[in-house]
Order: structure tokens, then sequence, then C-alpha cells
């Protein structure tokens, strides 16, 4: 620490060890530069390696981190496996796209030394082996029994608006704004509540992928032990998107719904006409009206809709593709009518089932299967910082999804910015994100899963304790 | 279950009998189900199987000839991933079809819970919380008659599993799940028996090789070990690899007569596309490749039919530099040097061929349309193009094969269909038996080499004649 008057203003240039501001005798001008310019002109004359060490340095919540990737097993408590932690794969990905894989740590304070001294661009997190990988090869050649393989896994998901191209008008590829958000916040909504309900898993973190997805990371001990098999089941349990064919997305729907899949119908069709119909604007042009049409099995009532729609626009009061999809409904259920009174039941049924595919087809999750099917899949770690955008790799709240705001994530360069004005007299060791935007989600971090997961490990091995001494084993 | 082995003493010929016995057993299972079996159909082929084979003899009982069967033969099929594969899958058929036929739904019970199956039978009230959503699924799967069974107070046997176990059916969503259990109607119980049947199994296999391989093949080498390797080898099918080559005369010159004499549509699409456009993609080439290799296509002669053929598109030299390695490593000469054996049916069913492919298989990839033109081309007789066709249409695409088969052979097919290197033999030996004039049982009509030959699907001539 620089023993001058404003250490505070200091403190992240000592760690960054760089920049001409840290010569001595310099403190009084920079404090006037920062002062006139504001907090995010002084962050801007740091170049990003300068940014991130200041980051992991000072930012990077190593305690929470740890602690949540330790499941309890960080304790003194008899059950706790010293080695759990040291199993676990890391992989740092430095500058030049340089993998190094197979990073294990003791604990804590090896990983945030090796972090803060390799200042790796994007950490991923792996799964947990049977022997530390840092010394796998040291276990190889003694047979098949030991072979280095993975042994546990969180079950995870990665969601991605780039595979969203071909139904969101609002951009392409890396895009992502307020108008495409609802995408993602229904995909949360839906998986997040199948993962609770269907398959009682209550350890969810959510995360924002830093750019222009989210990944969901289910943390229960019952799913860190799926098999890949059962993985794969999962997600394709929720994998009612299956790509597309000429234009029109496949769906893999029954002809009555799975009760899972009217759940998630429900979600869907409300969130379709309050958010994304109008948000996305479905149904103003023509090109991306005609793509919706094409779900509808009858061709008059295609007509009649493009003949309508395409003579510009009626006098319409509230949003107009609010007010056209209501218009296709009626159509489609007046075709549907007259296709029962003619007995043509399976002309009926296309056309029952015509408005719940297009919701299906453009707002149901779309998955990136691979990811969860494996369980040596890596997946980019929370809070890290992507490369491209600059933006921390926050937690979300599922239950607040709608309201998340991509542009208020936090970037390194308005951290910094913010920890230059944090107090004079914090304390000079701890948590230095209290003092920034990270705060926040560092509150919900902990209020919505590290805290009951914390819980949880404690009452799980509370419990293995008991029910050993309930069953002596004769081998005392 | 087979948890344990029976003990007591067997005949050396007993051993081997009871062994061959079982083994004709599940052959008969897997020959059922490439004829496209299934369901009660074959439920009662395998009836009829044990009845014959397993239910033992004089003096014998019926279930130590079942135990020691079978454990003769986990000797036999564990030494290999293979033969582990192919033991398992058929005696999980075996399993399954014997578990519906031979015990009644309260024996079932018995049986889950003599063996300790995680399974418990809901509670009446359970069921009625569940009611609604069990018959939403009902019907979401295609069972109405359980669906409105459940709406009309009735059908309310329902087991609960955690979801873990039954990762197929959650997959296919046919189940339902709540807090992570699974909850299933008596009648798919079966399944789920088999299921922990085939782990057991599975894990018992790799066990059993590694002791076998450890101490017992030693000690067991005047003994045991001949009858065990014998019978490992005796009944597995075919795999169409180098092993079992029945000869390697081929040559280039001859590929377009067999092509158009013996060669599955799916091989046929791929050599009309590549000799007419002299080119094709590589999951073609190396599809096309091993079934050459398959037939008996030696690598030089590959090498000079794909130069051939590539020819009037791309220099000889700039074939070998692109493509001769890829055909020298089909054949195990370069790179990992793993002789690779052709594909099968479902290897080529499962396959996807994007734009510009022509690997797949015809019958599930082409329009009605398309493969109709096909077969009438090959000169298949018009009742047995239709039956393809239809066949094709409900997703049979090995029986549509085999219909495909009869009708250019006119002559009935009893294997049925599945590998294309199995339908070209079996239209070898069907045309050689009836090609008696001919001194050599192969076309002999050698073309110089590179010549262009028209080759084509609708050729005039009579397929069956070789010139």
């Amino acid at each position: 620490m620089p023993t001058t008057d404003q250490p505070a203003e200091q403190d992240p240039l000592a760690d960054a060890q760089a920049g001409p501001q840290n010569g001595p005798g310099a403190g009084d001008t920079d404090m006037l530069e920062g002062a006139s310019d504001g907090p995010a002109a002084a962050a801007t004359s740091f170049s990003r390696d300068e940014l991130l060490k200041i980051y992991y340095g000072r930012l990077f919540p190593f305690e929470e981190f740890a602690k949540w990737l330790a499941y309890g097993h960080d304790s003194k408590h008899p059950r706790a496996d010293a080695t759990f932690f040291q199993r676990r794969e890391f992989c740092f990905t430095l500058d030049g796209d340089i993998f190094i894989r197979y990073q294990s740590f003791k604990d804590k304070a090896e990983l945030q030394a090796a972090v803060n001294s390799r200042q790796p661009a994007k950490i991923d997190i792996g799964p947990l082996y049977n022997v530390p990988p840092q010394r796998r090869n040291a276990y190889s050649g003694l047979g098949s029994e030991r072979a280095f393989a993975p042994v546990e896994r969180e079950l995870v998901f990665d969601i991605d608006l780039t595979d969203y191209d071909d139904v969101r008008t609002c951009g392409k590829e890396g895009h992502i704004c307020q108008s495409c958000w609802p995408l993602m916040a229904l995909a949360i909504q839906v998986l997040d509540r199948g993962l609770r309900e269907d398959f009682g898993f209550q350890h969810i973190l959510w995360v924002y992928s830093g750019r222009r997805g989210v990944h969901a990371w289910v943390c229960d001990a019952r799913a860190r032990r799926l098999t890949d098999e059962q993985r794969s089941a999962i997600a394709t349990y929720f994998a009612i998107y299956k790509g597309q064919e000429n234009g029109v997305v496949k769906l893999a729907l029954t002809q009555t719904l799975h009760p899972s899949v009217q759940r998630a119908y429900t979600l869907l069709e409300e969130a379709w006409r309050e958010r994304i119909l109008p948000e996305q604007h479905l149904l103003e042009d023509e090109e991306s009206w005609q793509g919706i049409l094409r779900y509808i099995p009858d061709e008059d009532v295609r007509e009649k809709l493009q003949g309508r729609w395409s003579s510009g626009r009626q006098n319409v009061e509230g949003n107009i593709n609010t007010f056209r999809w209501l218009d296709l409904a009626a159509e489609v259920e007046k075709a549907r009518a007259s296709a029962q009174r003619s007995k043509d039941f399976s002309g009926a049924h296309g056309l029952r089932r015509a408005c719940e595919e297009i919701v299906f087809a453009h707002a149901y999750p779309r998955l990136d299967m691979e990811v969860s099917k494996k369980m040596n899949h890596l997946l980019k770690a929370p809070f890290c910082i992507h490369p491209k955008t600059g933006k921390v790799c926050i937690p979300i709240d599922p239950a607040a999804a709608d309201e998340f705001d991509v542009d208020a994530v936090p970037t390194t360069s308005q951290l910094v910015a913010e920890l230059n004005n944090a107090p004079a007299d914090r304390p000079s060791k701890g948590s230095d994100w209290q003092y920034t935007s990270m705060a926040a989600p560092m509150q919900s971090f902990s209020s919505c899963f590290l805290e009951s997961l914390v819980a949880s490990n404690r009452a799980s091995m509370n419990s293995q304790v008991q029910s050993a001494v309930a069953a002596p084993s004769l081998a005392w | 279950m087979y948890k344990n082995p029976p003990s007591g003493d067997v005949s050396l010929a007993d051993f081997e009998i009871f062994a061959v016995d079982r083994l004709r057993v599940l052959k008969g299972i897997e020959e059922a189900k490439s004829k496209g079996q299934r369901g009660e159909q074959l439920q009662g082929t395998v009836k009829d199987l044990v009845d014959k084979h397993l239910k033992g003899g004089q003096n014998v009982a019926a279930a130590w000839k079942d135990a020691v069967s079978h454990f003769v033969l986990r000797l036999a099929y564990c030494r290999t991933e293979d033969l582990r594969r192919w033991f398992l899958a058929h005696e999980a058929d075996l399993f399954l079809n014997r578990f519906r036929e031979e015990l009644l739904g309260d024996e079932q019970a018995d049986f889950i819970q003599q063996n300790n199956l995680p399974y418990a039978m809901m509670q009446p009230k359970e069921v009625e919380a569940l009611v609604d959503d069990l018959a939403a699924v009902a019907f979401s799967v295609g069972n109405s008659g359980l669906g409105s069974d459940l709406r009309n107070g009735q059908g309310r046997h329902f087991y609960k599993v955690a979801f873990e176990q039954v990762p197929d059916l959650v997959a296919g969503r046919r189940v339902l799940i709540r807090g992570g259990w699974a909850f299933l109607p008596r009648s798919d119980i079966a399944s789920l028996v088999v299921g922990h049947f085939r782990a057991h199994l599975s894990k018992a296999l790799v066990v059993t090789a590694r002791r076998w391989a450890a101490s017992l093949a030693e000690e067991e080498a005047d003994r045991l070990t001949p009858i065990v390797d014998s019978l490992s080898s005796r009944y597995l099918g075919p795999d169409f690899g180098e092993a079992r080559l029945l000869r390697s005369d081929i040559t280039a010159d001859q590929i377009p007569i067999l092509a158009k004499q013996s060669f599955p549509l799916c091989m046929q699409n791929m050599y009309q596309h590549l000799h007419e456009d002299h080119h094709l993609r590589h999951g073609g080439r190396l599809t096309l490749g091993l079934f050459l290799k398959g037939i008996g296509l030696p690598m030089d002669e590959s090498l000079r039919f794909w130069r051939a053929e590539f020819a009037p598109k791309m220099p000889g030299d700039k074939f070998d530099k692109e493509h001769g390695y890829t055909i020298r490593h089909n054949y195990g000469k370069e790179g990992k040097r793993t002789s690779y054996t052709p594909h099968s049916c479902v290897k080529i069913i499962s396959a996807t061929p994007g734009q510009g492919d022509y690997h797949g298989c015809p019958y599930r990839v082409w329009e009605k349309e398309a493969v109709r033109a096909a077969l009438q081309k090959m000169k298949v007789t018009p009742g047995k193009v239709e039956e393809a066709v239809n066949r094709a249409k409900g997703g049979h695409f090995q029986l549509a094969c085999a219909s495909a088969w009869e009708g250019a052979h006119r002559c009935p097919c009893d294997t049925g269909i599945n590998h294309p290197n199995q339908y070209f033999e079996e239209s070898r030996k069907t045309l050689e038996a009836k090609d008696t004039k001919a001194k050599s049982a192969l076309p002999a009509t050698p073309l110089p080499a590179g010549a262009k030959q028209q080759f084509q699907l609708a050729s005039p001539s009579t397929p069956m004649q070789t010139a």
C-alpha cells in the first residue's frame, strides 16, 4: 500500500504495476485529472491487460467462488473430503488462444495465486476427476480401474442468442439488446421451472455469459452425479426445438402436449403476446410475417391474411403486431371450426396446432445440447470477463430475469473507475467488490444460490454422520 | 437376474450343448429383429425359441439349463467389446420378452421385490394428486386407453422411480416427472427391469473378462478354453471386415457391371453420381470406398478405380496427393493403421447427408417418387417396387431394401438386409447359382483402364445378364 494521503485512488494502480500515474510524486495531478474527467475517463486510460490485472487482484470474488466449488468440503467436518476441491479441473485461456487445461488447485489460496500470476483472459470450469487433474500422469498406466476419469460435474446449460437469428429482427450474431433479451429471460424461466418442478433440483445458478447468452449451473449433489446418458436425457427432455428445415422450425411436439410442455407453453404464450411480438416487430413487415404464415397449413387463411396485411396498415389501436396476431388467431380458429364441420379432422387438428407451433418455433429455448450432454465439457466460469465486451459474467436472479438489463452489466473499466472512487478508509484486505456495481449481483449470488447451497451441504454431511452412527458397521 | 452362477457339476458335453442351444435362441432373436419383428410378434417368436431350445431335455431342469447356458456364454462373449455388445443386446431382448411372457402382473411385482429393485408402488393418494397430469402424459404418448382409464378412476397402478433410472423415457418425454420422480404405469415396468438387467450384466461381463484374461484362460487351457473360444466365433454375425473377405479378386474393371447387378440402391446411387460427376464428397467416398473394400476390391484396384473415376476432373498426381492417402487409410495402411470395416445399414441409415452428399440410405432420405423411379430403373418387379416404397414410407428402411432385393433377383430374401455388403453377397450367391452356364462366377469384361463406360441405372439390358 502506498502511504500517500489518498491511498484509495492509487490502490488499483499499485496492483497494476504499470502506467505513468504510478510514478512517484504524480499522485496529485492524477487526482485532479480523475476528478475533472469523471471516473469512466480515468479508467479508459488502462489497457485491457491492466484492467484484468486490477479485476483479478481486487475484485474477483475468490472467497465466494471457492466456497461454491468446495461444496462444504472446505470445512473441518468429519465427512469433508480434503481432496475434493483439488480434483476439479480448471482451464485457463491465455492471450492468443492458448489453452492450459487440467489445472487444479489445493484450495482458494492456490487458485487465487495462479489466477493472479497468469492473468487468464478466460477461466473455464471442468469436471471433478477421480484424481487431481494436475497429477493425472502419475496415475496413468495403472490399469483400467484407476484410469483418469471425470466423476462429478454440475449439470450445465448454455443458451445463446445467435441460435435465434432467424427469429429476431433487432440484430444478428453478437448483437444483444433489450428487444431480444426477453427470449433469454423466457429461456431462463422455462428451464428453471422445469429443472425445479420436474427434476426436483434446488441449487441452480444462472449466469450472464458476458455477451449474448446465459449459462445455467445445476449444483445439487444429485445433478452433479448424473451420467452422460442421464445428462443427455434431461437435455433432450427440454429440446422441443429441433433445428430447421426449409426455413421452418422443426419441433418435437406430440399430438396433445406433455404437461411440462404445456406449462412451458403457458409461459411462452404470455411473453409472446406481451413482449416478444411487439418488441421484435414480428408481424410488421412482409418478410417476417411471411415466415410466420408458413406455419399455417391452410392456404386460404394464408392468402386472406396476406392480402389484408399487405394492403397497408389499418387504423390500429395499440400495437400492430399484437393486433395482427389476434387477427391471425381468429382466422385460424374460423378455418379450424369449418374444417371440423366438414369432418376434415386432420385439417382441423393442424389448424388447432398452428398458433401453438408459431409460439414454440419463435420463443421456445434453443439449447446448445452438446454442452449439457457430456460431463467433461468445459464451461466458462461465472465472474469471468468476456474478452470482447469486457463485461463481467454476473449471476442472474431467475425470478427477476425479465428485468435483467444487459446494458447495465458492469464492465471492467467501469468497475475500476468505481473502485477509484471507493472510500479511502475501507479495510485494506477483503472484498473490494462491495464498493462497486458488483455488489448487487454478488448479493443475488449469495441470496439466490450460495446460502442455501451451503446450508444443504452442511445438512447432507450431518445426515451422513448420523446414518453412519445409526448403523454401526462390524468393521469396528 | 442371473446374479449368482449355478454351482454343481456340468459335463463338458452339456457345457457346450447348452451354450449352443442358447446361442440358437439369441441368434433367432437377432434374425427376427432384422426381419422387422417387434412387440407381440417378437414375443411369440421368442417364446417358440425358448420352448424349443431352452426348456431342457430329458432329466434336465429348465432353470438349470437356463442358468448354465447363460453363464457359459458370458465366458465366451466377455472378451471383446464387440462380443459383449452383441451378447448384451440379445440377452436383454430375451430377458424382456420372457419377463413379459412368463410373469403375470403380481409375479412381476414379486420379482421386483425379490431382486430389491428401487421402485415403489405409488400410494393411491399420490396417484390421486397427480391423476390429471398422468392422464395428460398418457394421451401425449398416444396411450389414450390408459388416459381415459385414469380419468374414469381406473388404471391406478403406478410405480415411482428415480428419473435417473429411465433416461430413455425422460428423453422422449414419455413419462411424467415431478420432484425428481418418474411415474410409470405398470405396463412400462418391464423395460425398466430390463435396464437393470442390462446394467448388471454389462458390469458382470467386464468383470468376467478381466478374471478370464487374468487367470482362468491359463488354467483351463486344455479344457474349457477351446470350447469357449469356438463358441464366440461360431455364431457372431459377420462384420464384413477383412477377416471375412470371401474374395479379393475383384478388379476395378468389373465394378460397373457388379454395380448394376448386385449393389444395393444406396451404393448404386453413389456410384452413379461418382461416375457422372467425376466427384463424390467425403461421406460418399468413405461409405462407397469401404463397401468396395468389403466386396473384395484390393487396395491397388481401389486406387485405380477412384483415380479413373476422378480422371476427367482431376489429374492423376493431384488425385494421388488429395485422395490416395484416404484410400490407403481405409485399408489400414496409413495413420493409426486400423483397417476400417464397411458401414452397416444402421450406420448408413443414421447418416445425415447434407446438400451435395449422396451417402445415407435412399429409402430414408428420398421422396417416395424418387425411390419408385430408381427401383423401376433397377428392373425391380412392379409389385416389389410398391412394397418397398410403402415399407420405406413406414420407416422400415431395411425391409424396403429387402423388398428391392427380392424384386431385383426375383426370389425371396430369407435373411433380411442389414448390411450393404450382405446385400451384395446374397446377390452374388443367387446370381451365380442361376448362372450355371458361365464358366467364371464373376463377369469377366476387362476394360481398358480409365475407359469411360456409360453407366446408367436405366440401362435397357437386363440386369441379370453377364456380358
